[in-house]
């Protein structure tokens, strides 16, 4: 994924209103008015909201009749868990050889002072 | 068991990084910048890892190698500010795949009741290189995970 794009989906994940509105849409799509039943704010606010998510790809909008439907688009989230999830996987195993290494010296350490 | 924590957040060109380790500082900054120490741990368990220099002084150079079960290397270096001490490391990063994109790092140490709580920042040139250089730099080797959805979203609202 191009850098820019992972800053546009990490910019529309820092909001914790639009989180909430992905994990609704893990429930199927839903209405402008619907997305914000849950949310003491205003609809426009919501469509707000909704403008960046689907600006960072991350739910696309169709229409039925005169209702605006927006729909998740896992991709995009994928791609950034992706991303994390390989720094993290890259410092948690280093960190688990430390770990043992450490343990190791400590080892030997004592078993030095002891002679 | 410890954990390691990274905090990455979207607009700001830095990672933090924090994590506890069950011995004393010194120990935990030799194998920080003893060579043959730090080859034993840096990098998942499929890469090797080999120093070429680490001159620990202040100016002094880094280099080291790293090779993927393909074969593929990957090298790293950078250059020391101010001297190395227990309490904290101050470095450049640079990695050769991506020359000129240079991140500086500040990694310090701090004991509590035996165990030292290792904190690294590292800092880049722009958001843009932060994200693009754990997109390049960091998937050599590392096998990509694919988590389910959900799970995410959880964790996403739990933050």
């Amino acid at each position: 994924m191009a850098a820019d794009r992972l800053s546009r989906v990490f910019g529309a994940l820092a909001d914790p209103t639009r989180r909430a509105i992905l994990t609704r849409l893990t429930e199927g799509e839903a209405t402008v008015a619907e997305l914000a039943a849950p949310f003491r704010v205003s609809q426009p606010a919501i469509s707000r909201h909704l403008k960046v998510l689907e600006d960072a790809g991350l739910i696309s909008r169709s229409r039925r009749a005169t209702a605006r439907l927006s729909h998740l688009e896992a991709e995009p989230l994928r791609e950034v868990t992706t991303w994390l999830a390989r720094y993290q996987r890259f410092w948690d195993e280093s960190h688990e050889r430390l770990d043992d290494l450490l343990a190791a010296l400590q080892a030997a350490d004592e078993g030095g002072h002891s002679e | 068991m410890s954990k390691t924590e990274i905090t990455a957040e979207p607009g700001i060109p830095l990672i933090v990084m924090t994590r506890d380790f069950d011995a004393p500082r010194d120990l935990v900054f030799r194998a920080y910048t003893e060579p043959q120490l730090l080859v034993q741990w840096l990098g998942p368990r499929d890469l090797t890892t080999t120093v070429d220099r680490y001159d620990v002084h202040d100016g002094g150079r880094w280099r080291y190698v790293q090779k993927d079960p393909e074969g593929n290397e990957h090298g790293f270096h950078g250059v020391f500010h101010g001297a190395p001490s227990p309490e904290a490391i101050v470095q450049t990063f640079e990695y050769e795949g991506v020359p000129g994109h240079v991140m500086l790092e500040t990694t310090t140490f701090q004991e509590r009741g035996g165990s030292t709580l290792v904190r690294t920042v590292a800092s880049f040139q722009s958001v843009a290189d932060r994200d693009g250089m754990v997109a390049s730099g960091m998937e050599r080797g590392v096998h990509e995970g694919d988590e389910r959805l959900d799970e995410v979203l959880a964790r996403l609202q739990a933050g």
